[in-house]
């Protein structure tokens, strides 16, 4: 069996691993990149989503390298990310790909836990319950501890004497992720880089501007869609905090166990003001971060969105009231596969210089 | 003096103003409906609304624009989901927001949530948020509510039989053959109701049709029994009622087989029509021989363009029933009546 999976910024590491500790061949699909996103845009239906359009180029790109099995999630939810996986299967169909699907569903409860835990028994059979639980809660860890690596770089990158060294040992932490295999030696060269990455001399006295980052997950995780937005911003000397995460939608969703602890009731208590319910996709997480980061003093907030992203557009049109009672200056970027890097980079440099401006006065 | 309650004439206004006139009337209340969608409210909405915002929203924006000076509550219900375990769209459901944060000076704003997704037992809960603002009397709701669902199923039936609101014609005159000798062509019309019944969005499509002679069919015409009938059976299961809706009477008329053709009205930016009206011209492309049109809208209007495609395409009709026996011999054309070439 030779597995493969979407990209979704660096959770593949996480999947790579696990799927390897369950004793599958990973096919891992190559960085998103101009090719990826002609092959999705060409057989996506014209009028969908960004992230749609990319994942399935994802998959066309894994299925020529050999790939026999795709793992994809889906869900309900009042946005069209329900039917990623029905239009995805149909396509592949169309384009006469033989290839078998394990589609998992959001797991927001023990049940639904243990039917994740049985998609995940179709990729190796003889592995008992007890050890697919352990797989998936160091999957799990290793998400956070991926996400956590790459809060660090973000604030060492702004505050480092050379910034292009952290670039230097992240380009460096990403090959030896992709040598290494299963948990144990994943977790081994994260803590290296960890380490490394900390030894970098920061100068501490540096004016370091925040910017927080919320929106769709999936553009604001996806370095290729948000034209490397998140690194771009720290060579700036931005320090960024992305509000929306794998881990914390990890965390989320299984939060109702008891050691684990999320955010989302903070979340909801900052929006409810302005959004007190689920509306679909992101926009009550857009609405309660921006709040929040408001709250601890942000000296301005990215507003990241695919192209026609439903639940975004609700939040963007409340986003106006947020950014004049909490004086709180918010750019609004809109993704999709015309977007140009000189047009981001040009409003990106142009809302930092007002950021830093407004700060000195 | 009574209450004036101001019903935006835009989105599901089209499917429900039978129902929520009737129960404001039955509260006393003095209903005021915007006007019927002009270059004006188009042009406020455009410049009130987000520009990310697709075009039936950018009207609804125009429509409260509309009404807000000269009413005393606006009525902009929160339409999440119409029935068991299907939504409408994100933007229903965050619609009363998106209004709020983008007009100023709004009259106090009756945003009930319609919300059937798990069950309807909470109806009547609705139906009090709604009339509380002009009656305490509870009872008195609900007998306006029964008065209001008896109005709002009779316009339903008169849909089903082949009414379209937007046309001032008897129903009867574009229901029947004109020609007795010549049977008319039949075209079905899809997509959402406040599409296809605001005549100025859709650039007056039906008269256009009826004026060539066409017999129109509407999703409306289609019991809802015999959509889900389909969709049980159907590959995707869909959570949006509209998809149920499209998908249901596209296989419908595919089994009938009296349809001659087929338009798709869109809006640019519908996230909902980007699925759906994929599925449905993908299936009647493979798997039918029925001539589909998709127009997409949006709001520069460009009339000529479409009045050109819906005149060709009704062209194309009709010569295939001219030239349907007309087989070609080598070094002729197909259309040789026509003495195109």
């Amino acid at each position: 069996m030779k597995i493969t999976f979407p990209h979704m910024g660096n959770l593949y590491i996480a999947l790579k691993a696990v799927f390897e500790e369950l004793g599958a061949e990973v096919i891992i699909p190559p960085k998103s990149n101009k090719e990826t996103l002609e092959l999705g845009t060409k057989y996506s239906p014209e009028g969908i989503c960004i992230p749609f359009k990319l994942t399935l180029g994802n998959y066309i790109q894994s299925i020529e390298q050999g790939a026999d099995t795709l793992f994809m999630w889906s869900g309900c939810d009042v946005c069209r990310i329900g039917y990623y996986q029905a239009l995805h299967k149909d396509i592949l169909k169309r384009l006469n790909y033989s290839i078998q699907l394990i589609c998992v569903e959001p797991f927001k409860t023990i049940g639904e836990i243990y039917v994740f835990l049985q998609k995940l028994k179709t990729i190796s059979a003889d592995t008992s319950y007890l050890r697919l639980a352990a797989v998936f809660k160091k999957g799990v860890e290793l998400i956070h501890k991926v996400d956590a690596l790459d809060d660090l770089a973000c604030r060492i990158r702004a505050r480092a004497e050379e910034p292009h060294k952290v670039d230097e040992i992240y380009a460096a932490y990403e090959q030896n992720i992709m040598q290494s295999k299963g948990y144990q030696e994943t977790n081994q060269v994260l803590e290296r880089y960890r380490k490394k990455l900390s030894q970098i001399p920061c100068d501490s006295c540096k004016e370091i501007v925040k910017v927080g980052i919320t929106g769709e997950i999936y553009t604001v995780v996806e370095p290729f869609i948000n034209q490397d937005l998140i690194r771009r911003l720290g060579q700036m000397g931005v320090e960024v905090d992305c509000s929306v995460t794998a881990s914390q939608f990890i965390r989320e969703q299984i939060d109702f166990l008891p050691f684990i602890s999320s955010e989302k009731g903070e979340v909801h208590r900052a929006a409810e003001p302005y959004l007190d319910r689920e509306i679909g996709g992101h926009a009550r997480h857009t609405i309660g971060n921006t709040v929040r980061f408001g709250e601890k003093n942000f000296d301005g907030v990215i507003h990241l969105m695919p192209f026609t992203c439903m639940p975004e557009i609700v939040a963007q049109s409340i986003l106006p009231t947020i950014e004049r009672e909490w004086e709180l200056p918010v750019l609004k970027l809109v993704l999709d596969e015309m977007t140009g890097e000189a047009g981001i980079l040009t409003r990106v440099e142009a809302f930092i210089d007002l950021l830093k401006r407004r700060r000195s006065e | 003096m009574a209450v004036k309650i101001g019903i935006p004439r835009a989105l599901l206004y089209y499917q429900y103003f039978p129902l929520w006139v009737t129960y404001f009337e039955a509260l006393d209340a003095e209903v005021i409906i915007s006007s019927e969608t002009n270059k004006k409210i188009l042009n406020e909405g455009i410049s009130a609304a987000i520009n990310e915002a697709c075009l039936p929203i950018k009207l609804f924006h125009g429509h409260v624009m509309d009404l807000k000076d000269r009413v005393d509550v606006l009525f902009i219900p929160r339409i999440t989901s119409v029935y068991q375990k299907e939504y409408i769209c994100p933007k229903f459901c965050g619609l009363p927001e998106m209004i709020r944060h983008s007009i100023g000076g709004l009259p106090p704003v009756i945003d009930a949530e319609i919300n059937f997704f798990e069950s309807r037992r909470h109806i009547k809960d609705t139906i009090y948020e709604m009339g509380n603002y002009f009656t305490r009397d509870r009872k008195r709701m609900i007998r306006a509510f029964q008065q209001a669902k008896e109005r709002y199923q009779n316009y339903c039936r008169q849909l089903q039989k082949g009414k379209i609101p937007s046309l001032e014609l008897p129903f009867h005159m574009y229901r029947e053959p004109i020609n007795q000798k010549q049977l008319p062509k039949r075209i079905l019309i899809m997509g959402h109701p406040y599409n296809l019944y605001d005549p100025y969005l859709n650039m007056d499509m039906f008269s256009i049709l009826t004026a060539r002679g066409i017999q129109i069919l509407t999703p409306e015409m289609v019991k809802r029994n015999e959509i889900n009938r389909f969709m049980k059976s159907y590959k995707t299961k869909f959570y949006w009622t509209f998809a149920n809706k499209m998908i249901g009477t596209m296989l419908y008329h595919i089994e009938r087989g009296e349809i001659d053709g087929v338009i798709y009205i869109s809006t640019f930016g519908c996230g909902v029509d980007s699925v759906v009206a994929d599925i449905v011209e993908k299936t009647m492309r493979e798997e039918t021989s029925i001539p589909f049109l998709l127009i997409t809208l949006d709001e520069h209007r460009g009339e000529a363009g479409v009045y050109t495609r819906v005149e060709a395409f009704i062209d194309m009709l009709e010569w295939g029933r001219k030239d349907e026996n007309h087989i070609s011999t080598h070094g002729q054309s197909v259309h040789s009546s026509q003495g195109c070439f």
